[in-house]
């Protein structure tokens, strides 16, 4: 199946959870679909057994690792990790629920596969993400950490403390990616702290700085295939990711309101009709 | 009593620095960090013969909390350090997210702790620390007495897997706890036993709470003094059990009242045998600039208000 297809049924699913509890973050999740399916579809090498399922174990070692640093868009993770193999495609149902392991953000209390560290208090993945890649260059494991954050999320001072620190340790087998949507919570990143040009200040900081764009797939493999080449070269590598919040459901385009915002059953069903059903609904 | 003799006097970060650097020869795992305070953690051993299992993080404590924790993904045990200040207030939301919601064996070792760092002042003397950090669920809680206790408290630390908040300080105090002395976290030490008030201290007060024992023995009242070096988990089954022996006790801590040693051991006595309890503790209010040895004796933290307290706690019995 192509990664398209792949991509329409993790959107439904993003939708289909939301709704469900009446809770949850659809508008980037939708966004960053494209991104985190070519990543665990395509670019990431993850570990299997000899029929080809993924295997998960805390440690990560000897396969490529990824992290969400702004876990409020948790509902691609959940959708991306259940349909890779991490967990069963229904659980998805329990998304947000009692006893689920499938927590509002992503969480490790409950053993999730896939999820390594908690996330959802802003600011922090990044430097999670440069203790796994110290790690593994510790244990002379070659493979990648990727790192996830959010544009607004760069309003976070210890972003920039860990900025600060990956070019001076070369921490170079991670590639950061910044979800460039420019929408925040009270509206548009520009107008509620304007983040200035985050490829100059990354640049400043002693990165090597790419841009793609997040819902093209030309681009997201021309890039991410780019990035990987220039891993073990000194620098850290920033993507600074353009993608549109709502992406592949017209009405939560261009704008902020489905940033943290349930359909309803109406709006629901007008962005199912949009989203072809690929893999099967859980 | 039981005597105590000493030979030496040293404080307890250099024991946290003799422990990091059996472990940096013993154990291949430990990773250390540090937010540009090499030298008052005393890690320069630890640093300069395993130089790539040292990561400098620059005044960058947040940073280095996320860090640790990702090091400790990989299934290292890395040592996060710096003062206690800035290892506990300053990162209370990374600590909590990054290492005990997620639980990571990541250990915080944090030196500076309390009103003895001394002529810095307030802005730098931490008395909230361990209200933080034992509100927090998954983390240990470990306030060490002595240069040895600390080198056997970090070198356990490693051993335990899950995250730890290690507490030391600054100022120089007796060698009294025996080299060979076993130390099992959350397991408390009874180093005098006696009959007519239990006295229950933590951290560098333990010496003035065996001071103490002495001016109460002088006045013929016998002071039973326990160690509790793991505030948390607390060793409940040995205070319920000294308490029932003896009907009263003082707690004593290097931290404010609210939210420290002495609130733990009170639940314990509320939710299982009521008996009188007076705190040694900073009452409330921020510490100042002075010589540590000032600041214990203004802030009420010496024997004498631990003697005090104990002559209070035994009259309230008596009632």
């Amino acid at each position: 199946m192509n990664l398209q297809d792949i991509a329409s049924q993790v959107r439904r699913d993003i939708v289909r959870m939301v709704h469900g509890v009446k809770s949850g973050h659809p508008g980037g999740s939708l966004g960053c679909t494209d991104l985190l399916v070519s990543l665990y579809f395509k670019h990431m090498e993850l570990k299997t057994d000899d029929q080809g399922q993924v295997v998960f174990d805390m440690e990560g070692n000897n396969e490529d690792v990824f992290f969400l640093s702004n876990g409020h868009i948790s509902p691609v993770l959940y959708s991306v990790l259940a349909h890779r193999g991490y967990f069963p495609v229904p659980e998805l149902a329990t998304f947000r629920k009692l006893d689920s392991r499938l927590q509002g953000h992503p969480a490790t209390a409950e053993h999730l596969p896939g999820i390594r560290i908690a996330s959802g208090s802003l600011g922090q993945g990044l430097s999670v993400a440069i203790g796994v890649a110290l790690g593994k260059k510790l244990k002379g494991d070659s493979h990648l950490v990727y790192v996830l954050m959010g544009d607004g999320e760069q309003q976070e001072g210890q972003i920039w403390e860990a900025a600060t620190f990956a070019p001076h340790h070369k921490v170079d087998n991670l590639i950061a990616f910044i979800d460039f949507n420019g929408q925040q919570i009270d509206g548009p990143t520009d107008k509620v702290m304007n983040n200035r040009d985050l490829g100059v200040k990354y640049e400043a900081f002693g990165w090597e700085v790419l841009h793609m764009d997040g819902n093209d797939y030309t681009s997201l493999d021309t890039v991410l295939t780019q990035a990987k080449g220039l891993a073990g070269q000194g620098k850290p590598i920033v993507i600074i990711t353009k993608t549109e919040m709502g992406q592949g459901v017209d009405f939560m385009m261009h704008t902020h309101k489905w940033h943290g915002t349930a359909p309803n059953d109406e709006q629901l069903a007008k962005a199912l009709a949009q989203l072809p059903e690929t893999l099967g609904d859980y | 009593m039981k005597q105590y003799p000493y030979t030496d006097k040293k404080d307890t970060r250099s024991g946290f620095g003799a422990g990091m650097t059996e472990l940096g020869r013993t154990n291949p795992d430990v990773v250390t960090l540090c937010a540009d305070l090499v030298g008052s953690l005393k890690i320069d051993t630890f640093i300069q013969e395993n130089p790539e299992r040292f990561f400098q993080c620059g005044i960058s404590e947040a940073n280095m909390i996320g860090v640790s924790a990702g090091l400790a993904i990989t299934g290292k045990i890395p040592f996060a350090t710096t003062f206690a200040n800035f290892g506990s207030s300053r990162v209370f939301d990374q600590i909590r997210q990054a290492v005990a919601y997620s639980n990571k064996n990541v250990k915080i070792a944090v030196s500076h702790a309390g009103l003895t760092l001394g002529e810095d002042g307030a802005t730098h003397q931490v008395l909230e620390d361990l209200a933080m950090m034992k509100a927090l669920p998954n983390m240990t809680v470990i306030n060490p007495c002595d240069y040895n206790q600390t080198k056997a408290a970090t070198i356990a630390s490693a051993n335990l897997e899950g995250p730890v908040y290690l507490r030391f300080g600054r100022p120089v105090i007796p060698v009294f706890i025996p080299e060979d002395m076993p130390f099992e976290i959350g397991k408390a030490i009874i180093l005098n036993e006696g009959t007519d008030v239990s006295i229950f201290a933590t951290g560098h007060l333990v010496w003035e709470a065996l001071q103490a024992c002495q001016l109460l023995e002088d006045e013929g009242i016998s002071a039973e003094i326990i160690n509790i070096h793991t505030i948390k988990p607390l060793d409940t089954e040995a205070i319920l059990a000294s308490v029932k022996k003896t009907g009263c006790c003082v707690s004593a801590e290097e931290h404010q009242i609210n939210g420290g040693l002495g609130e733990s051991i009170a639940h314990t006595l509320v939710t299982n045998y009521l008996a009188p309890q007076e705190f040694v503790g900073v009452k409330d209010t921020f510490g100042e600039s002075g010589t540590p040895d000032e600041l214990m004796e203004k802030y009420g933290l010496k024997a004498g208000s631990i003697v005090e307290a104990a002559k209070k706690a035994i009259a309230r019995k008596s009632k």
